[in-house]
Parts: C-alpha cells; sequence; structure tokens
C-alpha cells in the first residue's frame, strides 16, 4: 500500500487543521466478476486509524462500499508537537503506517 | 457552460426539496435494524452526494456535523448507511474532541440510484441524521476485469 | 417521487448533448469536457488524482537501479527533456519498428539495464510511463521539434485505416462513434471524441490506472471484436494516429475518465 499524506508542518496551538489521506488499494468488493465470470474475492482495508497525542483522534472503518483508492480528509486540533501516526490495516491484518511530524508553535500575542 | 450551471442548479434544487426529510420504506429498516428503537432526529447533519453519478465505483461524499467539538459536546460517531448496495452499513467514522470539526471527505460505491443517509452520535447519546439523493447512470459497456 | 429528479437529470443530459454536439472536425475536444464536474474535479486535484498514486511510484522506479548492469533510468537519461513521452510513438531505429513510450521502456529495461521484462499493463510499467507522461503534462500533444512525422507516416496510415474501418459483430468503426456521434448518449455515456491525451488515465470503471491499450481493448471488445495484444503493431498504429489527429491537445496525463 502506497501512502500520500497531506497534513500541515507547522501549526498554531489550537488550530483545526485539514488532513488529507490518499491510499493505493484495489478494495476488491467481493461483487466484481473477471474476465472468466469468476468472482473476484473481497480484499480490502478495514479499519485506518490516526493517532496523536498517544491516542486515537480518528478512526475510520472501511466496507467493500468504499471506493479503490480510498480518499479521505479529515480533521484534528493543533495542541502540542509531535508525531502523527497514519495506520492503514487489511482484512488479513496487514499493516501499513506512516508517520508525519507536527510542529505547533504558540500563537504570537 | 453557464446553461448547464443553471440546470443542474435547478436539478439540485429541486432534488433538495424532494428528499424526505423522515426517513422512509426500506431504508428506515435499514438504519433501525441498526440503532433499534432509538430515536433519531432529522437536522445538524449535512450529507452531500453529488445529484448524478457518472460512474458508481467513485462517488464523492461530504458529511459535516453541527458541533462545537469540545469535551463536553462532540460527535462521536458518524454511519453511512445506502440501502440499496449489497452492504448497506456502507462505513463509519469514529471522532473525538481532538478532531476539532466533524467533517469527513471520502468516495464511496454506490451500486444503484438512491438515497444516501448519515447517522451521527453525539457523546450525550441523542442521535440526528442527514441524508442526499444520487442518481447513479450506466455505463454504456460494463467490460470485464483485463 | 422518483420521477421528478430523474427527469431533471434527463434535462441535463439533453442539454449537455446540445452543448456539446458541433462539428468535430474543428477544434478538438479533450475527453474532459466529456466528464461530470465530480469526475472533473478528481483530475483537477493533484492530491485526489488517484492516477497520481502512480506517477509517485513511477518516480521512485525511474531512479532505482534495476538488472544485472545495476543501472537506474536516471543513470543513462541524465538529460530526459519533459517532453519525451510526447514524442511517441516513434521509429526506433535499432529495432526498426515503430514502437510506443511502454515498448520503449520494456526495450531499455531487457537490453540495456539487463533486467526482467514487465508486463505492458503491470504496475511498474504503467508506472513508469505514466510519470513521463506526466512530465509532459500541460504542454502541447503535438511534439516539438517537428518531430519527423514522415519516419511514421505508414504508420499514421494504417492507423487511420483502423479508426474509419467498421469492425465487430456490431459492424462499428472508430468514426462511427468518435466522429459521426460525439456528444450523442450511449446509455449514460456521453461520447467523446476519443482522444488519447489524458493516457494513462485513471478510469473510474476500471477503478485502476490503465493504458491507452487498454481502452482500444475495451472499445473492441465493445464492438465484439477480436481486440488485439497491448502493445501490437495494430495498437501502436492506432496510437500514431490518434496523436495526429489530437495534435492541437494537452497533455493531461494522467487523466481521469469514468
Amino acid at each position: 500500500m502506497k501512502a500520500r499524506i497531506s497534513i500541515p508542518a507547522q501549526a498554531n496551538k489550537g488550530d483545526v487543521l485539514e488532513i488529507k489521506t490518499l491510499v493505493s488499494h484495489p478494495m476488491h468488493s467481493g461483487f466484481r466478476r473477471d474476465a472468466i465470470g469468476a468472482l473476484v474475492p473481497r480484499d480490502i482495508i478495514k479499519v485506518f486509524r490516526c493517532e496523536y497525542r498517544e491516542r486515537v483522534v480518528f478512526e475510520a472503518e472501511f466496507g467493500p462500499g468504499t471506493a479503490a483508492n480510498p480518499f479521505l480528509s479529515f480533521y484534528i486540533r493543533a495542541d502540542r508537537s509531535g508525531e502523527v501516526k497514519f495506520i492503514w490495516v487489511d482484512q488479513h491484518g496487514e499493516q501499513t503506517e506512516q508517520v508525519k511530524l507536527l510542529e505547533v508553535v504558540d500563537k504570537i500575542k | 457552460m453557464k446553461r448547464r450551471t443553471v440546470i443542474v442548479g435547478a436539478a439540485v434544487g429541486l432534488a433538495v426539496q424532494l428528499v424526505p426529510s423522515v426517513l422512509a420504506g426500506k431504508l428506515k429498516k435499514t438504519v433501525s435494524e441498526f440503532y433499534g428503537q432509538e430515536n433519531i432526529t432529522a437536522g445538524r447533519v449535512h450529507l452531500k452526494t453529488p445529484p448524478l453519478a457518472e460512474n458508481g465505483n467513485s462517488v464523492s461524499l461530504v458529511v459535516e456535523v453541527d458541533s462545537p467539538m469540545t469535551e463536553k459536546n462532540y460527535v462521536q460517531e458518524i454511519r453511512i448507511f445506502a440501502d440499496k448496495n449489497p452492504v448497506p452499513n456502507l462505513a463509519s467514522y469514529r471522532l473525538s474532541p481532538d478532531s476539532g470539526k466533524a467533517k469527513v471527505a471520502t468516495r464511496i460505491r454506490l451500486s444503484n440510484s438512491q438515497i444516501i443517509v448519515a447517522v451521527a452520535r453525539m457523546n450525550d447519546g441523542t442521535l440526528w441524521s442527514g441524508s442526499s439523493e444520487t442518481i447513479v447512470t450506466l455505463a454504456a459497456c460494463v467490460e470485464p476485469l483485463l | 417521487m422518483k420521477a421528478v429528479p430523474l427527469l431533471l437529470s434527463l434535462l441535463v443530459m439533453v442539454e449537455a448533448t446540445v452543448a456539446i454536439a458541433s462539428d468535430t472536425t474543428a477544434l478538438p475536444r479533450s475527453g474532459y469536457e466529456f466528464q461530470s464536474s465530480d469526475t472533473q474535479s478528481l483530475q483537477d486535484d493533484d492530491f485526489k488524482n488517484p492516477g497520481m498514486l502512480w506517477v509517485d511510484m513511477g518516480k521512485i522506479r525511474y531512479s532505482e537501479p534495476a538488472g544485472s548492469t545495476g543501472q537506474s533510468c536516471a543513470d543513462c537519461h541524465r538529460d530526459l527533456p519533459e517532453s519525451v513521452a510526447v514524442s511517441f510513438p516513434k521509429n526506433n531505429r535499432h529495432l526498426g519498428v515503430v514502437v510506443d513510450l511502454t515498448s520503449q521502456i520494456q526495450h531499455c529495461r531487457t537490453v540495456h539495464q539487463k533486467a526482467e521484462s514487465f508486463e505492458y499493463e503491470s504496475e511498474a510499467s504503467l508506472a513508469l510511463t505514466v510519470y513521463l507522461g506526466s512530465l509532459s503534462r500541460g504542454q502541447a500533444f503535438q511534439p516539438v521539434d517537428s518531430y519527423p512525422q514522415d519516419q511514421l507516416k505508414a504508420s499514421i496510415d494504417n492507423g487511420r485505416l483502423y479508426f474509419n474501418r467498421r469492425k465487430g459483430q456490431l459492424n462499428l468503426s472508430c468514426g462511427n462513434c468518435h466522429e459521426e456521434s460525439v456528444g450523442k448518449m450511449l446509455r449514460g455515456d456521453l461520447i467523446s471524441q476519443g482522444h488519447s491525451n489524458g493516457y494513462p488515465i485513471y478510469r473510474l470503471e476500471w477503478q485502476s490506472l490503465g493504458s491507452l491499450h487498454r481502452r482500444f481493448r475495451s472499445c473492441d471488445i465493445g464492438v465484439r471484436a477480436q481486440p488485439h495484444d497491448l502493445g501490437s503493431a495494430t495498437y501502436i498504429d492506432l496510437e500514431a494516429y490518434l496523436r495526429e489527429r489530437g495534435a492541437k491537445l494537452t497533455v493531461e496525463t494522467p487523466a481521469v475518465r469514468r
């Protein structure tokens, strides 16, 4: 799974940041048939998690109804500098993880 | 280009008028099967999908819930239902006060023209809903995989 | 209840038909103009465009050492012009045939890098092809330096014949749809002029990036004709003709189409 992540490198404390993710995955629903008519078995990402400040700030449960190469946009509130972890888990339990560093500064008063 | 914008605008306007504010029929059954006897109030949840999708494989979905997203008052979970899909319980998103904003955007699959519903659970336990209707047009040739 | 939104959507489609069905021998129109605004917005957003996932992969591969030579593409092609993709199909004088970009990459890989060949539609092959194509984004589809078209003349002529020849059980030529029926509806599809300026494309129907030759196969299967192989001379000739036919367009690789 290759992932693209869009997150500001720096933010002011209290800012609400939009995070965008795009990950390569066919998300085979299990309902489509191949060229000879056989069902292509389900093969999907099941869970996406974003961890920040040592806790899960956002979690998504994907299903066969999520489009292939899933795009997801969500928000987090910047509080303190640290790692923002992005974790995708597929139905086989295989995990893909990416980490981005977020620098949070106090607003200039 | 302008003519098309006006007509699409009219189409969207009318579609919004026609979207039922109360869940009806099979869709209501799908949602209530999940939430049981709990009361769901229509409102606070703004679900946006295009009125016309030229391919059901990838349809844009944006859901936003009115909420200050503080420790005392936040959206816990948003669930998406599409009852004409083979798996009607389409996706769910769990938020936290650290989310800052209760807004999620993604792309979904729709197997048919239908009304899509989003149900949000607040931290006080209440349930709120919003819906959107999308017409999915059929491709000319549904081709086999290579 | 359902009839009214359906009627309105039909109105939208009819309106679109009226606006677009015009003289196709005039300025060529990119397939982009025939997509819904939702699909167009996917192409316009460099982050959301799923085709960019393959561009990312291609960029990495381009600098990766490969084969027994341990050389990467970048090692040899230090000053690769951004317009390189647009110059294909072209005559490869070593091979003595007209090649498309993907076949050229395969040739480089097996002969110069001494590595295993890629399958035409494999992820690796598509990634490199789309990466190189993306470098030409926004440029004219017409190759610069007045690329010697006469070297390709026979290829383009063959391609033109194929384009205009009726084929398959449905007995349709490419031109029957993409010249004579532009702007008309084929079920839910608005028929475009069938240009190739966005390839390789992310096709919603495929839920993946795919090559131009894959699209040719789909169309041939669609009219119930015998499809040709990916990378075949027939499809390379057709690709050469489409390049000339769409010369006034700009490159949109990786485009998003339904």
